[in-house]
């Protein structure tokens, strides 16, 4: 028994708590449950469209990425301003037809968009493999968390089970209500967290943030620029450049996008998102910190716990701990809600057309259990195969970007065998790639070193565009008649 | 650069110009443009950890700026896009 400990129960309560509290004065259909009855005001919004800053991955793994990685992972910092500044013009686009066609998923709007419920399937099932992995890190996350805050008091496998069984239970009943409600607490937390030991640390160690960096460099020559080959130019633009376009392509952000009352609140976070994640710099701070006072880790993600338990008493790194849990089941609710929706609307509900909406919202939390034991299963029984397809699942959803921009347009070029087919051969390159351990350079002998370590989801990208302008080009007149008769007539200049 | 039909287009303002390409939005999307150039174009200039300026070694110090700029950018977009005046005073 120690101090951390009771810290750790009383906010793992508060989050059970604030979970089911959220539903009052609710009757949840799905709609209420899955976007929030498209009722959530700016603060709302702004928290679930900065949530993904701080997950497990970045509150864990930007520490761990600047421990192991040095300048290689200032690229964290770039790729979410850069989304932001596509979400001015996006996120707005994204809502207002969902309001007016009611749709209540990402798959829903390529349904619509493209008229056809196999194409959704398609979305569907390439959200789904790229979430339950992002669901199961946050699980792993939140074990490691609470084992390393508690000092071995309870272990990962409890922790996580505890973790899941608490998630899935408030996510049932409340759907994203017990996100957003969450999400308040997780960044006054997270702020408090992360700023307090991002400023602490480096005066504890070394009597100040520039006096650390100068330490880091005196000790470990570049490691504050991009120093490693495997982490070159090449790889650090394509790598923001996928995940700024990638961002807003993950479901349960379409979720977040699609709760929202109005479209100005967007256009307003457009703004203020790219400087609220400069929290994350004291995360590097954190990370770069550890790298002279806890040397040798085999597992750099442990960096920003392993230094906060070097330096600071029981009860802190009990709030540390807890600010971690909320970053795991956050983002967890959000995962589960989106994962659960789209098994009972896109892969059930557009397949059986007498379904009722009654019976699909009470599937749809039905579902909930069922994902939370897949990732569950995942967890424990995955190994080594659950971090590549977690590596996969943000080139996996940025798969999903050109059918989706050019859905936007008035008249779209792109057909539904197109974009279907797009689609399928982004996610099988970037499987081959990633799972088969190729870089670009070994694929394409033939290209310019400083090409060699591109992201492999850029060019899964360019064979995703370049099959489905083809498809496209072949398949333009019957589909075209087929969308005609049903889209609202279209006058062009 | 592609025309953007739904995300152009206002719904609210009846006064719009019937033109679809306004110079101001295209000023408006030059401006959201300038954080690409900054991070992604000019990086590899940037890759450096001397000098070090406000304590952050160069490549971060660059990074951080951006973030600011890009804020700032965003804010003139915002200020300037009529769809935000119209929205507010209703």
């Amino acid at each position: 028994m120690n101090a951390a400990l009771p810290v750790l129960v009383l906010f793992l309560l508060v989050a059970l708590g604030l979970g089911l509290w959220s539903r009052r004065g609710k009757e949840m259909n799905l709609e209420q449950w899955s976007v929030g009855g498209r009722g959530f005001g700016s603060i709302f919004v702004f928290l679930l469209l900065a949530g993904e800053i701080y997950t497990t991955f970045t509150f864990l793994g930007a520490s761990g990425y600047a421990y192991s990685h040095g300048g290689a992972s200032f690229y964290i910092l770039c790729y979410g301003a850069l989304a932001y500044v596509l979400s001015y013009w996006l996120a707005p686009a994204i809502w207002r037809y969902a309001k007016r066609e009611r749709l209540i998923s990402q798959p829903d709007w390529f349904v619509r968009k493209y008229r056809s419920r196999n194409l959704g399937l398609i979305v569907a099932v390439i959200g789904i493999i790229a979430m339950i992995p992002y669901l199961q890190l946050q699980l792993t996350g939140l074990g490691i968390i609470v084992e390393e805050t508690s000092y071995g008091s309870i272990n990962r496998t409890a922790a996580i089970w505890i973790g899941a069984i608490v998630l899935a239970l408030y996510v049932a009943i409340s759907g994203i209500h017990s996100a957003a409600w969450n999400a308040v607490i997780k960044d006054i937390m997270v702020l408090a967290v992360v700023v307090g030991i991002g400023i602490y640390l480096p005066y504890h160690y070394f009597g100040g943030i520039p006096e650390m960096f100068h330490q880091v460099q005196a000790h470990q020559g570049d490691f504050l620029k991009l120093h490693d080959p495997a982490h070159d130019t090449g790889w650090f633009i394509t790598s923001i450049l996928l995940s700024a376009l990638g961002f807003f392509m993950w479901p349960h952000y379409f979720g977040a996008i699609y709760a929202s009352k109005d479209e100005k609140t967007f256009r307003r976070n457009a703004a203020f998102l790219p400087v609220y994640q400069l929290v994350l710099l004291f995360v590097f701070f954190t990370g770069l910190t550890a790298v002279l006072v806890v040397p040798g880790l085999s597992n750099g993600d442990l960096s920003l716990l392993a230094v906060t338990r070097h330096a600071l008493p029981p009860v802190v790194v009990g709030l540390v701990g807890a600010a971690g849990l909320f970053c795991a089941l956050v983002p967890g609710a959000m995962l589960l809600t989106t994962c659960a929706t789209m098994l009972a609307k896109n892969v059930y509900q557009d397949y059986v057309p007498g379904a009722s909406d009654t019976r699909v919202a009470s599937l749809a939390r039905l579902c909930v259990p069922l994902v939370t034991a897949i990732a569950l299963f995942l967890t424990f029984k995955g190994g080594n195969a659950i971090v590549n397809l977690l590596l996969l699942g943000y080139a996996f959803v940025t798969q999903l970007f050109p059918a989706m921009i050019t859905s936007l347009l008035r008249n779209n070029p792109v057909t539904k065998w197109g974009a279907g087919a797009g689609m399928l051969t982004g996610t099988v390159v970037v499987a081959w790639l990633t799972l088969g351990g190729h870089s670009v350079g070994e694929v394409f002998p033939f290209v310019p070193s400083s090409w060699e370590h591109l992201n492999v989801g850029i060019v899964a990208l360019l064979a995703n565009i370049v099959v489905c302008a083809a498809v496209s080009a072949a398949t333009r007149e019957t589909s075209r008649a087929a969308a005609d008769a049903v889209e609202r007539p279209v006058t062009v200049a | 650069m592609f025309r953007m039909s739904e995300t152009e287009r206002d719904m609210t303002d009846t006064t719009a110009h019937p033109q679809r390409w306004r110079p101001a939005s295209a000023g408006r999307f030059a401006l959201a443009a300038l954080p690409w150039v900054g991070m992604l174009v000019l990086a590899p200039f940037a890759n450096r950890v001397e000098p070090y300026v406000l304590g952050l070694p160069f490549l971060l110090f660059w990074i951080v700026l951006w973030v600011v700029l890009t804020a700032a950018c965003m804010s003139i977009v915002y200020l300037t896009d009529p769809r935000n005046r119209t929205e507010a005073t209703r």
